[in-house]
């Protein structure tokens, strides 16, 4: 561990200049890259601050889905940022007060109180009734289940809020952001070969992530990662904005979810509580179907609003 | 000094970064990109708030060291993140489909006023 210090010190210096590069890079394409890549590397610091969930969520979803969401804005917006923006003058007085507030935050930083204040204690006893052993899931299951039932409904009106800017004529369309590439053999193939494996490793990811490090977003994440694949080596093609058997599968995991919950108002005495005994079959159940919805409100939101294919 | 409060300093300084982005750049995918700067510093705050919290876990041979209740809540700020970036690209792609331009800048080229007696 001898080595640790001057990992975590170069770790802070590469975060703090590929931060500095998204900001100051003049093209838009090259400030995306700079963004995946800083993803990435903050994907590093979170394994540096024992969070492998985090971690894995962070590489799934924050530089992976959202690199090729921006990828993708990237490559119909003009090439070079466009110009204008404050003047001089106005910049260095922004400048001061974003370092104000930096140097306020850095100040509360190191000024955090000694003994940490912590639920971990509380989360280490009330995690053995849940079943589960990794305490995040057992976190976002059962402690905490409602914020993850209100993040998983949030998504839904994301998706429809995506759907909404489409043209009128377009509706009822396919979404259309993802277009096919022109076919070219080696993105075939990779699509060809990959979804197996990262199918595989997105069940493994939600199964395994009652116990271990993983969990349904980050399974989501991967799963829709593998469809998006497969969509844009154009092997098959995204359904309408109108298909039922998607809009039901899009509901059915905050539905099974409410539905558990309001079933402990009578099973458990309050909503979202999990019955003794029944708590483990329950969370993996919730689990599984949200990591379906998840996996498709995620790569639906890539997808982006209905349009008319030429 | 610890590597946690290093990345804590970090986190701060990326919050810092992000304003100026945000307030600064003219170009609305920079504005997105700068936004997300702002969040990924505040979920790094979360991360070493929860690292400085771990050890109870840890000691009762319960996996991971570190507080769970903060890393869930970035895990659901992630997943939130992403969704309004979502809806923030298809806006400014909207914006440039109808106008051309791809800046929230007033001294754009503007249309001219419809004439009068026509709604827009």
């Amino acid at each position: 561990m001898s080595m640790a210090p001057a990992v975590d010190a170069g770790l802070a210096l590469l975060i703090l200049g590929l931060g500095l590069w998204i900001i100051a890079a003049r093209s838009n394409f090259a400030a995306v890259v700079g963004f995946m890549t800083y993803g990435l590397m903050l994907a590093l610091v979170w394994v540096r601050l024992t969070a492998v969930d985090v971690a894995m969520t962070e590489a799934a979803l924050g530089a992976g889905l959202t690199g090729v969401l921006l990828l993708g804005a990237a490559a119909r917006l003009p090439a070079e940022a466009p110009g204008g923006g404050p003047g001089a003058g106005l910049r260095v007085l922004v400048a001061v007060l974003c370092v104000g507030v930096a140097a306020a935050l850095a100040g509360v930083v190191l000024s955090l109180p000694e003994p940490a204040p912590s639920l971990a204690p509380l989360v280490a006893e009330n995690l053995p009734p849940t079943g589960v052993k990794n305490p995040v899931t057992g976190v976002l299951l059962a402690h905490r289940a409602i914020d993850t039932l209100l993040e998983t409904v949030v998504l839904i009106p994301a998706l429809i809020g995506v759907w909404a800017l489409a043209a009128d004529r377009a509706w009822g369309a396919r979404p259309g952001a993802l277009t096919p590439r022109p076919s070219s053999s080696s993105l075939t193939l990779l699509a060809q070969v990959l979804p197996p494996f990262g199918i595989l490793v997105g069940v493994h990811l939600v199964w395994a992530g009652a116990d271990e490090p993983g969990g349904k977003f980050q399974g989501a994440a991967v799963l829709a990662a593998m469809w998006v694949l497969v969509v844009m080596a154009g092997l098959a093609d995204l359904p309408k904005v109108t298909n039922r058997l998607m809009r039901y599968t899009l509901v059915l995991g905050p539905l099974v979810f409410v539905a558990i919950g309001l079933a402990g108002i009578w099973t458990a005495g309050a909503f979202l509580a999990l019955p003794a005994g029944y708590a483990k079959p329950l969370i993996v159940l919730i689990e599984v179907v949200l990591t379906l919805s998840v996996a498709l409100m995620l790569g639906l939101l890539l997808a982006g609003p209905p349009k008319e294919r030429a | 000094m610890s590597g946690t409060t290093l990345f804590g300093l970090c986190g701060a300084a990326l919050v810092g970064l992000g304003l100026y982005g945000l307030i600064c750049h003219p170009g609305v995918l920079r504005k997105i990109l700068a936004f997300n700067l702002i969040g990924s510093g505040v979920f790094l705050l979360f991360g070493v708030i929860a690292k400085r919290g771990g050890g109870a876990l840890a000691a009762a041979g319960a996996g991971v060291d570190g507080d769970p209740v903060p890393q869930a809540l970035v895990i659901t700020g992630l997943v939130v993140a992403f969704a309004a970036t979502a809806i923030a690209v298809a806006l400014l792609l909207r914006l440039v489909e109808l106008g051309g331009r791809d800046t929230l800048e007033d001294e754009a080229p503007r249309r001219a006023p419809p004439p009068p007696g026509r709604r827009s």
